[in-house]
């Protein structure tokens, strides 16, 4: 089947979730539950890892998910690297979600830092997912080091506004040779259906779930958006008649 | 991954199957996508598209006008040597053809080059035969630093080299590579290749991108359309386009619609393109690949090269010759292909005019590849 490979890892599902924000962790577990998800982001700073009975871990069933460390708090690559060894000292399998946002206020992540610990968790061994903004260039050069994905933003962390990088993140997927998953700013299924219609590999959702009264139901209603995205996307969406602009025939001479 | 895997799962089968499924509803939906998908581009090379071939066309243009405004490139070819050990039997160099056989001192290549340098040329294409031993890297080398002063780029379309000989290239002065696959159909180019090293398919295959590792700044691929059916021969050289455009980002990546022609051998095409194949081709790849060069040589007649320009081509020649030293000779003797539109440069010039292009002679600078005023 159609199924979503991540340095040669496949996965069943193509909606990854986030773990931070929820006002409980009963909540989160059923939202996990509810998501179909196989990947879950955890924010390493708020997780005690060398406590098997960390509250957070707890509640994910390390068997079911693919725990994906993220290094949410970085503010510049060193700290980052640091936040990923740590994790991966502790017994955690050496994929990292990479973020580098040293910006508290909107989180957007830095280029130039995460390009950086990029370049050195891959020579380290690390599977690294970067999150970035929806940079083209910035994309192939992150490819170029050996990120296993790509995950550009669909409008900034938190805000519920949708795939507003729309043309930029249609660039990237147009070059890219690793899969592309839109991550942040996705604030309904319809935005995730729309990610996925653009031909988007994946989305990762977190404050769309963490902030609805019912998690677990907005879980399943993305994993329907997700799944109807990704079907439409490999129908091929019908054509939006594009009216020829009235000019000369330019095919003419050949019946001349 | 090279592209060899890639093109190795891509069997001929496979794609015609692709090419024969797809009907209107296929060629509609590829006419809708931004960007197409390897599906769309079978479909827009389908028997089915060729009812859409005017909507295909205005489709190229505007997005030829978008991307490169209404300018034309010029350029001219420099055979520096017909000497060939290989058997392309479609070949005027072919070395069983009897012909006078020579490989221009490197004086003869200044005095050709500063001809075309007169005639306005600024950007060179050096060709040769292969012929291993005799016409090599470092004599190629030195042919570029000869003529380095007269042309602001220069583009090489001879033998394949190995990574370390396209960087040696870099070095010297090439911004631009070209290889022609000739035919992506395994079986047929065994056949049309005898003996030489030119039997190299997979060798032949990954050359654009050891040039492309080597860090060339375009790269130029193409089929030589009328060896093998040109709908399926069109999807393997998108196919390439877009491995190289993904893999090579830095570097831009040309396309060229070569027809055969007469030659020496008397070889007919075995699988003739017509021209509103050559058409349907060109807006194809014009709308898989928007911003690439799409390249016309002279082989086309005039009349033919005057409408094919605003579906998309943004690279042209002129007055061409195909024989070593043809430039500075009254008669041409011995070329590789009989080319057809004869105009000189400054009668395409007008032409371009007359048609609303401006005709650039020059788009770019060595400076980028110089590092002797550093
Ligand atoms: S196509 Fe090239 S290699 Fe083949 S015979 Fe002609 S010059 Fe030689």
């Amino acid at each position: 089947m159609d199924k979503l490979t991540i340095a040669g890892r496949s996965f069943a599902s193509r909606l990854m979730v986030g773990t931070g924000k929820f006002a409980s962790n009963e909540l989160m577990a059923a939202a996990l539950n509810a998501s179909g998800s196989d990947i879950v982001t955890v924010a390493l700073r708020r997780v005690d890892i060398d406590k098997p009975d960390d509250d957070l871990l707890a509640h994910i069933d390390r068997d079911r998910f693919l725990l994906l460390p993220n290094t949410s708090g970085a503010r510049d690559a060193e700290e980052a690297v640091r936040l990923a060894r740590l994790a991966r000292a502790a017994g955690c399998e050496p994929w990292v979600k990479l973020e580098v946002t040293p910006d508290p206020y909107y989180l957007l992540p830095d280029p130039i830092e995460t390009l950086k610990a990029a370049e050195i968790l891959v020579k380290d061994g690390f599977t690294v997912l970067p999150y970035i903004n929806a940079d083209p260039v910035l994309a192939k050069h992150l490819q170029e080091v050996g990120t296993a994905t790509v995950m550009p933003l669909g409008a900034p962390i938190g805000t519920n506004k949708g795939v507003r990088t729309r043309d930029s993140i249609a660039i990237i997927i147009e070059q890219a040779i690793v899969p592309v998953v839109v991550d942040a700013g996705l604030g309904a299924p319809s935005h995730a259906a729309e990610a996925m219609e653009m031909g988007a590999d994946a989305v990762l959702v977190n404050t769309a779930l963490a902030v609805t009264p019912d998690p677990a139901r907005m879980a399943a209603a993305f994993a329907k958006g997700v799944e109807a995205g990704r079907e439409a996307y490999l129908a091929g969406l019908g054509a939006i008649k594009d009216q020829a602009e009235a000019s000369s025939p330019l095919t003419g001479f050949l019946r001349d | 991954m090279t592209f060899l895997n890639e093109f190795n799962q891509w069997t001929p089968e496979r794609v015609q199957q692709l090419i024969d499924a797809a009907g209107p509803a296929q060629v509609e939906q590829a006419l809708a996508n931004e960007h197409l998908r390897l599906m769309d581009l079978a479909a827009l090379l389908s028997p089915a598209a060729e009812g859409y071939l005017e909507q295909l066309a205005q489709r190229a243009h505007r997005l030829t006008q978008q991307r490169f405004g209404k300018t034309i490139q010029l350029y001219a070819p420099l055979y520096l040597s017909n000497l060939c050990c290989n058997s392309c039997l479609y070949c005027g160099f072919n070395a069983d053809n009897q012909m006078e056989r020579r490989t221009l001192s490197l004086d003869e290549v200044e005095a050709e080059a500063r001809i075309l340098h007169e005639r306005g040329f600024r950007h060179i294409q050096l060709l040769t035969g292969e012929a291993p031993g005799a016409v090599e890297n470092a004599y190629l080398a030195a042919a570029v630093q000869k003529i380095r002063p007269f042309f602001s780029s220069i583009s090489i379309e001879v033998y394949p080299m190995d990574e370390c000989g396209y960087a040696q290239m870099v070095a010297a002065g090439v911004d631009n590579l070209t290889v022609y696959q000739e035919t992506y159909e395994r079986s047929l180019y065994d056949e049309l290749h005898p003996y030489g090293p030119k039997r190299d398919f997979d060798w032949r295959l990954n050359a654009a991108e050891r040039g492309g590792s080597a860090g060339l700044r375009s790269i130029g691929i193409g089929a030589l359309l009328g060896l093998s059916d040109w709908r399926k021969e069109g999807f393997y050289v998108g196919l390439h386009a877009r491995y190289l455009a993904k893999h090579f980002w830095r570097s831009r990546i040309n396309i060229s619609f070569p027809r055969l022609r007469p030659a020496d051998g008397g070889f007919k095409p075995l699988a003739p393109v017509s021209d509103a194949a050559l058409v349907q081709l060109i807006c194809v790849m014009r709308l898989l690949m928007p911003d690439s060069a799409l390249v016309l040589s002279t082989r086309e007649s005039a009349s033919l090269r005057d409408h094919l320009l605003p579906l998309g081509i943004t690279q042209i020649s002129a007055g061409s010759s195909t024989s070593p030293g043809g430039y500075g000779q009254q008669a041409e003797s011995s070329q590789q292909f009989a080319i057809d539109d004869d105009r000189d440069a400054e009668e395409i010039c007008s032409m371009l005019r007359a048609q609303g292009y401006d005709p650039v002679f020059k788009d770019w600078d060595r400076a980028f590849l110089d590092n002797s005023n550093r």
